[in-house]
């Protein structure tokens, strides 16, 4: 019964649970199986609720995760003992089988084999033959320890549909028995690819999605990068496209406060106060975008950094090197080909000068009268564009258009003040 | 000043099923809560209690196994502090950090017997 020392409030690292548990499940998922998942994640949440009680009434220790790792270690060698029981073999070696059995799950539990089972945690979470949705939730739930409840809210979400994501993934690994390992050889290059997909959709979930709340979203880029931080440390994702994704992540994170305005509306990369960007991550950004430049591998990662950077290093809006820009967008068309590119492309070309071109190469996009009445997106540029070219009439329909197929009331709020100045005109 | 007991109830951390994130979050208002009582020299120490146990009771008593309490009304644990009167005290009480998860704090004095002069 002893009283906390000193006067103020005792405090854990941010987010500390979340990221034991998912250390935890790895290290214990390697002991007892994909297979045993349930049994896995039942044994991170019994060690959580001894801390609970322990340290609410007393004393956090001096290391609150190697505190976390012990308990659940020895709670793993007791399930394993009550499991050995085996009556046909002598006392001595089933002494002996135990005592090997204990070294080994001793073994797990060290460092350099946490951050392996964590890898391989990944990988499998993020296999190519489960659905990019499931992927997704499935690597929240098992490697970042997010609750069911919180991956709905950051996946904008209902409790159910993400059950049942997680349900369908699980059965998926069990029933087409999905190893729990990190491959080798050529299968590697195409598993990171996976992997990569999924942390930059858990990414973009969190720094595009206008839906989410903004200390969730905040969470989730921090969790992509957290995740991708864990690859880039591992001898098999030390590898130039991981580097250039975590270079992608930094200088777009860099810019994650600036982007929202005080009433909740987005302002755009033109309207931001650059001096709000945090210099920290550029710098960061620019570290491992270097680092990325070894080898012969040029990934879109690569190419999306380097627009990325370019922004970055441009002082103000009006100074961005659109040229450089455009042939970065030339390069990362050849290889993503898809129409969001094209668009992106488009509003450099009116960047430098070029309306004609920029709205031909809108209405050039395969698809095109499809994605304008079901993207406000599409519409929204185009009208923006024959609004700059003087064309009130073009400019005014796909603007209604844009605004009456957005949900984002901060969007609305932007089309609504384009509409009004073009009723002025 | 005097001794008082906070005796806690509430569900238990199992039945609550917390996610990590919420865990800890429960776990730092906690901190909070103790960290104000002892900045105000009220906290003299507590215990969590385990779930587990047994209850012994009868003319010829016989001893049963727990849980003793449906749910929200199990024994969790207890805080033994200072105050200068039951008043204050229960004015303290109203920090406990899990009204929001059903918990509740009784508060009682420790009788102190007089040393007969």
């Amino acid at each position: 019964m002893n009283a906390p020392s000193g006067e103020s409030p005792q405090q854990l690292v941010d987010h500390l649970f979340r990221h034991e548990a998912g250390k935890m499940i790895a290290v214990l998922t390697r002991i007892f199986g994909i297979h045993n998942l349930e049994l896995v994640e039942d044994t991170v949440q019994e060690t959580f609720l001894k801390a609970l009680q322990a340290w609410k009434y007393h004393q956090v220790p001096d290391n609150p995760s190697g505190w976390l790792m012990q308990v659940a270690r020895n709670k793993t060698i007791d399930l394993i003992r009550r499991r050995q029981k085996l009556s046909d073999i002598s006392e001595e070696l089933a002494f002996r089988l135990q005592s090997d059995t204990e070294h080994t799950i001793q073994q797990f539990f060290l460092d350099t084999e946490i951050a392996d089972s964590q890898l391989r945690m990944i990988f499998t979470c993020c296999h190519p033959a489960l659905n990019p949705e499931d992927q997704v939730a499935l690597t929240l739930k098992t490697v970042s320890g997010f609750g069911v409840q919180e991956i709905a809210k950051a996946l904008v979400s209902n409790e159910t549909a993400i059950q049942k994501r997680l349900y369908r993934a699980k059965e998926y690994i069990k029933k087409h028995s999905i190893r729990f390992e990190i491959p080798v050889g050529l299968s590697l290059q195409d598993r990171l690819d996976s992997v990569y997909t999924v942390l930059y959709l858990l990414f973009n979930e969190g720094y595009n999605s206008v839906k989410a709340d903004e200390l969730i979203r905040y969470d989730l880029c921090a969790e992509a990068m957290r995740l991708c931080k864990l690859l880039e440390e591992h001898r098999v994702g030390s590898v130039p496209p991981t580097f250039a994704l975590l270079s992608l992540m930094c200088f777009q994170a860099s810019r994650f406060n600036s982007r929202i305005g005080d009433d909740n509306t987005i302002i755009l990369l033109q309207q931001q106060d650059r001096s709000k960007w945090d210099q920290g991550l550029i710098r960061l950004g620019y570290y491992y975008l270097n680092r990325s430049s070894s080898g012969d591998q040029l990934s879109v990662y690569h190419i999306e950094s380097a627009i990325a950077a370019e922004h970055c290093l441009a002082p103000d809006f009006e100074s961005t090197n659109w040229s450089s820009l455009l042939r970065l967008y030339d390069c990362l068309l050849e290889r993503k080909p898809i129409p969001v590119v094209q668009l992106n492309r488009a509003i450099l070309l009116a960047q430098l000068q070029d309306l004609p071109a920029a709205i031909d190469a809108i209405l050039d996009i395969p698809g095109i009268e499809e994605l304008l009445k079901r993207h406000y997106i599409f519409s929204a540029v185009l009208g923006d564009l024959y609004g700059k070219a003087g064309n009130t009439d073009e400019a005014r329909r796909h603007l209604q258009k844009a605004h009456e197929l957005t949900t984002s009331l901060a969007e609305k709020k932007l089309l609504r003040e384009k509409l009004d100045r073009i009723d002025k005109i | 000043m005097k001794d008082f007991m906070f005796i806690f109830r509430g569900p238990t951390p199992e039945d609550l099923k917390l996610t990590p994130e919420e865990s800890q979050a429960s776990m730092q208002k906690w901190f909070e809560w103790i960290g104000e009582l002892s900045a105000k020299g009220r906290y003299v120490g507590g215990d969590p209690l385990l779930k587990e146990g047994k209850l012994v009771q009868g003319k010829k008593p016989v001893a049963t196994d727990g849980p003793f309490a449906e749910g929200k009304e199990l024994l969790g644990g207890y805080f033994i502090i200072k105050a200068e009167s039951l008043e204050e005290a229960t004015e303290l009480a109203f920090g406990f950090p899990d009204f929001e998860m059903q918990g509740s704090v009784e508060v009682r004095e420790v009788m102190k017997i007089p040393m007969p002069s």
